[in-house]
């Protein structure tokens, strides 16, 4: 048995027999993601469905006034409430989604043939209640029409004269591309998984081994240190690809408990969108083994390291954050850099657009361009005399 | 057979090595003693090659540890300051991973991993996981991973430090069996006593300087003094970080 396969069994093993690295790379990395992704959905797709297909309740103020109105509503499956004292105080405390006020002299108005002031008073900043307000708007806009239609009829005239531009709309959003836009948070999961996979294991093979004074009679083995760190790094790998393939598994699972049928979105998380993450995943699963091997080698201890490693967890977040807060257009260069590649990339699959061979070498190429230095610096951070003595 | 040409280190301002010289012969147990922080450790860490000096000389059995320092590590047998070991691993497990380390053969391994268990009287915790091990479970195991390759040249940095009465006297049993297997046994202390009791040689460090490289007997006639302990003290100067 050679040095690096020594030292690759015995962390493996060494590793198999710690419950806290085993939770963490088997259950909580892989699984976290996406228990947490079906349950989100599921809260969210069942309170749209709700609201969309479920008789409203909404306060009216001057019902009386507007017999026809309220019917039409009521129709639509909006029933009017009795009137509030103070409508903008109701809407503010969120008592009321959103409060229809009559004006007063509806009835002279309408009696005249002129338009009529209809008040919607609702709250824009509480996006739980624009289902709401968009429905009641509409309902009132297609009233409106259909009573500006019929007056126009009633005088002889054809209802396009007032109308002489109308909207047809023309998306283009499939419904897999509506889905991406849903889950543009979904490859942060699966970098956190790698994150989660390796971190502990990083941290006991170099902090802790620092810690426990093992590093010193480790290197007094004739082995370069080179080979000790490969095996090393081996080991780290090998815990966060079985994270990435329990991840990527598990969320191909999602669509069973997610009634996506119901939102008009399609997600394919299946065998084809899981081996093409892992590869695009490969580069970052080195880069991130031996980053964190580098950051745990300078601490003196497993919980510093342990600390580090929580602030550079927080740096994958920031393309996906990045990504869902200013939509950029994808440059070829972008492709290139590690994480953002990675997320352009997994967001193209989910939008069911693929990705071509040259954004899958660019990615690769950067990615292990990227780790290849990361290695190269963890690999000069152990050929240094400090990092044996530990008192 | 270890040489050691004018061995120098300094930490930043602090000189931890300035100019120590000796030769631990195969065969014989050579002892260094010295106070706390004289430079035994810092000697000794130049020695395995964990650390460069900045300037002289290390030689195992002939080779340069500056030219080959993989070829000296194997030839050495360490028990260095820090004993770590594997808490999750058996003791047996511990020695073998430092056998694979060594590029032995697995049966090679195996056959030396159970003459030293039964050499350092560790039968019975050979199957235990090393983690809640006393401290003199923790040293054996220690010595027989740093002896599974049947080191020509055995280096022990402090190897009675922490030990009871019992645990200290089997390990110079044990330092006396390795010395008439011929080999080379370089072994560091603070305690006047031990180096007296052990050594066929004793080389006193002090202020990161050799102040004495003798035989004992050599040592008491060249200070006039009777006893050892004696002599150590007038020839360090003082008996500060010495231990009887």
């Amino acid at each position: 048995m050679n040095a690096f396969t020594a030292v690759y069994w015995k962390e493996v093993r060494e590793n198999l027999r710690d419950r806290r690295t085993l939770i963490n790379a088997l259950i909580t990395g892989p699984l976290l993601g996406p228990v947490l992704f079906i349950m989100l959905m599921n809260v969210m797709v069942n309170r749209e469905l709700a609201r969309a297909d479920q008789p409203i309740h909404v306060p009216v103020i001057g019902a009386e006034l507007a017999p026809n109105f309220m019917s039409a509503l009521k129709g639509a499956g909006i029933d009017a409430d009795p009137a509030v004292a103070d409508p903008e105080r109701a809407v503010h405390d969120m008592r009321a989604d959103v409060v229809i006020r009559i004006a007063p002299d509806f009835v002279k108005a309408w009696e005249k043939g002129q338009s009529v002031q209809v008040e919607l008073v609702y709250d824009s900043s509480r996006r739980d209640a624009n289902t709401a307000v968009a429905r009641v708007r509409s309902v009132v806009e297609s009233y409106a029409r259909r009573e500006g239609a019929m007056r126009l009829i009633a005088r002889g005239l054809s209802p396009s004269t007032a109308w002489p531009v109308s909207v047809a709309e023309r998306d283009q959003a499939t419904s897999q591309s509506r889905s991406a836009l849903m889950f543009s948070f979904l490859p942060y999961f699966f970098v956190l998984t790698v994150f989660m996979g390796g971190m502990y294991l990083a941290i006991d093979l170099t902090a802790g081994e620092r810690e426990r004074q093992s590093l010193e009679p480790l290197f007094v083995n004739p082995v370069a240190r080179w080979k000790i760190l490969a095996g090393k790094l081996a080991a780290i790998c090998t815990f966060s690809v079985i994270s990435l393939l329990l991840s990527v598994s598990a969320f191909a699972t999602a669509p069973w408990f997610i009634p996506t049928e119901k939102l008009g979105i399609a997600l394919d998380l299946g065998l084809h969108f899981g081996a093409q993450v892992v590869l695009l995943m490969l580069p970052l699963i080195v880069l991130l083994a031996a980053l964190q091997s580098l950051v745990s080698a300078f601490a003196k201890s497993y919980r510093e390291a342990q600390t580090y490693l929580s602030i550079l967890m927080i740096i994958p977040i920031l393309p996906s954050a990045l990504l869902s807060v200013i939509p950029i257009k994808p440059e070829p260069w972008m492709y290139a850099v590690p994480l953002l590649g990675q997320n352009l990339g997994i967001v193209q699959l989910l939008r069911g657009d693929g990705i071509t061979g040259q954004e899958l070498v660019l990615c690769l190429a950067g990615g292990f361009a990227a780790a290849a230095l990361a290695v190269w610096a963890t690999a000069l951070m152990y050929r240094s005399e400090r990092l044996a003595i530990s008192a | 057979m270890i040489e050691v040409k004018d061995l120098r280190k300094t930490f930043g301002d602090v000189h931890a090595v300035s100019g120590v010289s000796f030769t631990a012969r195969d065969g014989e147990i050579t002892g260094l003693l010295g106070p706390n922080g004289a430079g035994k450790t810092t000697t000794l860490r130049m020695l395995y090659t964990l650390m460069k000096p900045d300037a002289g000389q290390v030689l195992v059995d002939g080779i340069d540890a500056a030219v080959d320092p993989i070829a000296v590590r194997r030839s050495l047998g360490v028990l260095p300051d820090a004993r770590g070991l594997y808490k999750r691993l058996t003791a047996a497990e511990n020695i073998t991973y430092f056998g694979r380390l060594q590029g032995m053969q697995e049966n090679d391994i195996a056959r030396r991993r159970e003459a030293l268990i039964d050499a350092l009287e560790m039968r019975d915790i050979a199957a235990r996981r090393t983690e809640g091990f006393s401290q003199g479970q923790r040293v054996k195991t220690a010595i027989a991973r740093a002896l599974v390759h049947d080191p020509r040249n055995v280096l022990l940095d402090e190897p009675t430090n922490g030990l009871d009465v019992m645990a200290t006297r089997a390990m110079r049993r044990f330092m006396h069996q390795l010395k008439d297997e011929g080999r080379c046994v370089l072994f560091s202390s603070h305690i006047m006593q031990e180096v007296a009791a052990l050594c066929d040689r004793i080389v006193v460090i002090a202020h990161g300087r050799v102040v004495a490289d003798e035989a004992p007997a050599a040592l008491l006639e060249q200070t006039g003094q009777t006893s050892l302990e004696e002599a150590f003290v007038k020839i360090i100067g003082t008996d500060e970080g010495l231990a009887a």
